[in-house]
């Protein structure tokens, strides 16, 4: 059933009259008999609406989601308050179903939140632009480690092991191919040293890469690596949680070139991985290695305001395979997710947001240290997750999923050496309540 | 009127974020981490929910889409966007799952996973999928990784070129680039298909493998795709498909059939997801049984009849992007497959070619035609009969704004001087088609009559021509660092 064709019989016999066709099978004669297939397509026969949703209904109710169970997952996407007028002005068709900006006469609304979007994103980071957004905060790290290779013409990167692991598998997989030397620091204790640094630092490195809070939810102190960064002419590369910044001090306040980040916290739905959004700002001197789409702010030939794709001659469909990147699209919906949900909370509702994740993050922590029956092996300089040592931790798991919390990422799934360590995170979401019925259940299968 | 930037709008005071307030005791943040690490100073807006609703709801007024006109966006495939898909992306079980959460408390989304691989398998001939490209140039990008991941494996050093149609896709040369292999170009032949006597001329045992759009950017399907398969395997080069164009063809051809290795699909595009005013989108990859263990990781496995993601696989090529891909838009493309099932889909595909190639018939008295074949889900004619005039392609394309359409994909394909390229897809109506038509035939007598009213069109569209010269030379990208 081809539920969204329009077509009558009446019509389909006319217009290919129009052809000098008598069947919809003329239509493929230029298809040589070798290529063509000879029998119907193995998938079910179509339903109806009703039907459809339906049967997602009942996919959907195999799941468990975060109202079922009291969430403190993080490790790069967390659940936050998401206010209720982002989806309402989502679903404004004007936005979903336009396509990429390229005729800005008809597109003003999309290229005036794009400039929006760089604005705020820019502000964030403490530099100078940002771009229309990337996919998300793996491939994000991709296009600032190629950046900074084609800036400084070097091909060495390296990265501290506290950054995400799902995020240095993705930069390792592309950028080794592209060409690029992808060196993992090994750290101690949960946050990056310099001194581990220090011997590999050169002049044949592009760049470093830090996250900021670092994985294990650790506050990295990122100018001391920029410092010495810039000693060799090595870029800095940062990625940051966007809502830790809004507590934290910009990354281009402290000496980083390169800003990115995975930007679900800011309103975006968990939705089990994506749709997400990547972001990317930088020092003014990389505006033209930066990736993917720019909107800048110009007149019309009546000198009325309005937007513009600009800068387009750094991109694949003008440079083709001299591009610095195959990117020809951005997250353009989810960065207007984005826009909207920092618009809504404002810079007094950002700084709100961050500090209470802080604040309840380090009550949770001292509420288990207290009880004692858990380990804290790292630093109290700590954003809002942290990990905890727990005896047989993934049976542990288990137990606090039966009683409704999704407790916390076992970390031993991304380094074998980490057995027993659980990374939780907490955010503005959880209510004292809830924090310490985590700390009296945990308490009491741990008896 | 123009709309104010939310900077503009924004008042200090004017609080109405909705936080519950902290129950739990404060410390003082400088207690446990530097103080030179906590933020001085920070630029937000503050605005009323009120005006921010207000302020995004005008600027989506600003906007052309699919739900308010006709999209002829070649190579673009502006189909409708049914909207119970957009209710099925929000049902909690899907939208409110945290990616880290326990393989017990997802199988219904491992299940879509499943469900979606194996369509989309059934669609393209292909023995495995990967869901995890975020996008049509991300399934570019993975299908050349699992190239290199396969050359590697068989000591194949010598193997670092990728030959590329002229007529492909505007993003592959980047995507070469972009994998560490080099772009060998090969012209199309009068037909505008692949030109099989140059082709065989470069073939040599440094290439890699080829990306093949089919149907082409021309609109029409290169009939030489079985041969080239044959030729390519001889020395042992991988096919690659790029499926953009796949709208074309839903069970009436399949890559793998043709002999292809790696195909991709964009589900923004075939698949009827909505593209969001640039995305997000998603990229599935296909590929053959032979190259199944290169495929990005976390992979679908099924274990003691339950399913999970696996990472073991030791010759994968890696991960894409951190998470399994953008799962709320995969799921949308699923909805779209079960509601029409496979005769929807093949008829769907059908129509999309009949709406083409009937418009192309109706315009072409009126437009040059270069290529005077049967077309596929698109095609492409230009201006150049208006040119002594003075009118070129931009300027049919900004007039058309004026009727109420959108334009079509313009100086595109860069082997055609001056193209427009026209992509009706099947859910519009003949109605809708003939109102174009006309629009179309009235631009064309225009141009002969009063050209300077196409050249300085659009008129009545909320801005008209912008000054992009000034706006790359001089950029104001950023409200908090504006330019002098």
């Amino acid at each position: 059933m081809a539920h969204y064709v329009p077509h009558t019989p009446d019509e389909i016999r006319e217009m290919l009259q129009v052809l000098g066709m008598v069947s919809l099978e003329d239509l493929y004669s230029d298809i040589p008999e070798s290529c063509r297939l000879k029998r119907p397509l193995k998938l079910e026969k179509g339903i109806t609406e009703i039907e459809t949703l339906n049967f997602f209904k009942k996919l959907a109710a195999k799941n468990k989601t975060v109202d079922d169970c009291i969430c403190f997952l993080g490790a790069g996407a967390y659940d936050h308050i998401i206010p209720a007028a982002i989806d309402h002005l989502l679903l404004r068709g004007d936005f979903f179903t336009a396509y990429t900006p390229y005729q800005a006469e008809v597109s003003q609304g999309t290229l005036q939140a794009i400039y929006e979007f760089q604005s705020l994103i820019s502000s964030l980071a403490g530099l100078d632009q940002a771009n229309a957004s990337l996919y998300e905060g793996g491939s994000a790290i991709v296009e600032a480690c190629l950046m900074a290779s084609r800036k400084t013409r070097r091909k060495k990167i390296l990265v501290a092991d506290t950054v995400n692991p799902d995020y240095l598998r993705v930069v390792r997989s592309i950028c080794e191919t592209s060409g690029l030397e992808i060196v993992a620091v090994k750290t101690k204790s949960g946050k990056a040293s310099l001194e581990d640094f220090v011997p590999s630092l050169d002049s044949t490195v592009a760049a470093v890469v830090l996250q900021y809070p670092n994985f294990y939810g650790q506050v990295e102190k990122i100018k001391d690596f920029a410092d010495k960064a810039k000693e060799a002419g090595t870029l800095t590369i940062i990625s940051a949680n966007p809502i830790a910044l809004a507590m934290l001090e910009a990354p281009g306040h402290m000496g980083a070139d390169i800003v990115v980040g995975e930007g679900q916290p800011l309103g975006i739905n968990l939705s089990f991985g994506g749709p997400y959004l990547g972001y990317i700002a930088a020092t003014k001197h990389l505006l033209r290695q930066m990736p993917g789409r720019i909107a800048g702010k110009t007149v019309d030939v009546d000198g009325k305001t309005g937007y513009v794709l600009t800068l387009q001659a750094r991109e694949q469909h003008i440079r083709r395979e001299r591009a610095g990147s195959n990117i020809c699209s951005n997250q353009a919906l989810m960065a207007l997710n984005a826009t909207i949900y920092m618009t809504l909370m404002g810079k007094h509702g950002l700084k709100e947001v961050a500090n209470q994740c802080f604040q309840k993050a380090h009550y949770l922590y001292n509420e288990l240290k207290k009880q004692g029956k858990v380990t804290l092996p790292c630093s109290q300089a700590f954003f809002h997750e942290f990990v905890a040592v727990i005896p047989n931790a993934a049976k542990v798991m288990e137990q606090m999923l039966e009683k409704g919390f999704f407790a916390g990422v076992l970390l031993e799934e991304f380094n074998p050496a980490l057995k027993d360590h659980v990374l939780i995170a907490v955010t503005e979401k959880r209510t004292k309540e809830e924090l310490d019925l985590y700390v009296k259940t945990l308490g009491g299968i741990l008896k | 009127m123009t709309e104010p930037l939310i900077f503009e709008l924004s008042n200090d005071e004017r609080i109405s974020y909705q936080i519950p307030a902290l129950d739990v005791p404060a410390i003082a943040p400088e207690e446990v981490i530097d103080s030179a690490y906590l933020r001085k100073e920070l630029n937000m807006p503050v605005l009323s929910e009120r005006d921010t609703v207000m302020h995004f709801t005008r600027l989506s007024r600003l906007n052309y889409s699919v739900d308010s006109g006709f999209y002829p966006l070649g190579s673009c495939t502006m189909k409708y966007n049914p909207k119970i898909n957009e209710d099925i992306a929000r049902l909690p079980g899907f939208a409110r799952v945290h990616p880290k959460q326990p393989a017990a408390t997802i199988q219904g989304i491992m299940e879509v996973h499943k469900l979606l691989s194996d369509s989309l398998a059934e669609l393209t001939a292909m023995d495995a999928m990967t869901l995890q490209p975020a996008a049509g140039a991300q399934g570019e990008l993975t299908g050349l990784l699992v190239m290199a991941a396969y050359h590697k494996k068989k000591g194949n050093t010598h193997k670092n070129k990728i030959i590329i149609p002229d007529s492909g896709h505007g993003t592959n040369p980047a995507s070469v680039s972009m994998a560490g292999f080099e772009v060998l170009n090969v012209e199309s032949d009068e037909d505008g298909c692949v030109d099989m006597e140059k082709l065989k001329k470069v073939i040599g045992p440094e290439v890699a493998g080829i990306m093949l759009t089919n149907p082409n950017t021309l609109g029409l399907f290169e009939k030489h795709a079985k041969e080239l398969s044959e030729t390519l395997h001889s020395v042992d080069a991988l096919l690659y498909y790029d499926g953009a164009n796949f709208n074309a063809i839903m069970g009436w051809a399949r890559p793998g059939d043709m002999g292809f290795d790696i195909v991709h699909l964009n589900v923004h595009k075939t698949l009827s997801t909505p593209h969001g005013g640039g995305g997000p989108g998603a990229g599935p990859v296909g590929v053959k049984a032979h190259l199944a263990e290169f495929l990005p990781v976390p992979r679908i496995k099924e274990e003691n009849g339950k399913l999970a993601f696996s990472s073991s696989d030791k010759l994968s090529l890696g991960s894409v992007v951190a998470s399994n891909g953008n799962f709320l838009v995969l799921l949308k493309a699923l909805a779209y497959i079960v509601q029409n099932g496979g005769d929807g889909l093949k008829h769907s595909s059908a129509c999309a070619v009949l709406n083409a190639n009937y418009m192309m018939e109706k315009l072409k008295a009126y437009y040059h035609l270069p290529y005077d074949r049967l077309c596929k889900h698109e095609f492409v004619i230009t201006s150049e009969n208006l040119a002594d005039y003075g009118v070129k392609t931009l300027d049919v394309a900004k007039r058309l704004l004026d009727y109420g359409f959108h334009a079509p994909t313009v100086y595109f394909p860069l082997i055609v001087p001056e193209a427009m390229m026209i992509e009706p897809t099947e859910t519009e109506t003949r109605g809708t088609l003939d109102s174009f038509i006309e629009a179309m035939i009235k631009i064309a007598e225009e141009a002969k009559t009063n050209p300077d009213l196409l050249k300085e069109a659009p008129h009545n569209t909320p801005v008209r021509r912008l000054d992009e010269t000034t706006a790359a030379r001089k950029p104001d990208i950023n409200w908090y660092k504006r330019p002098e």
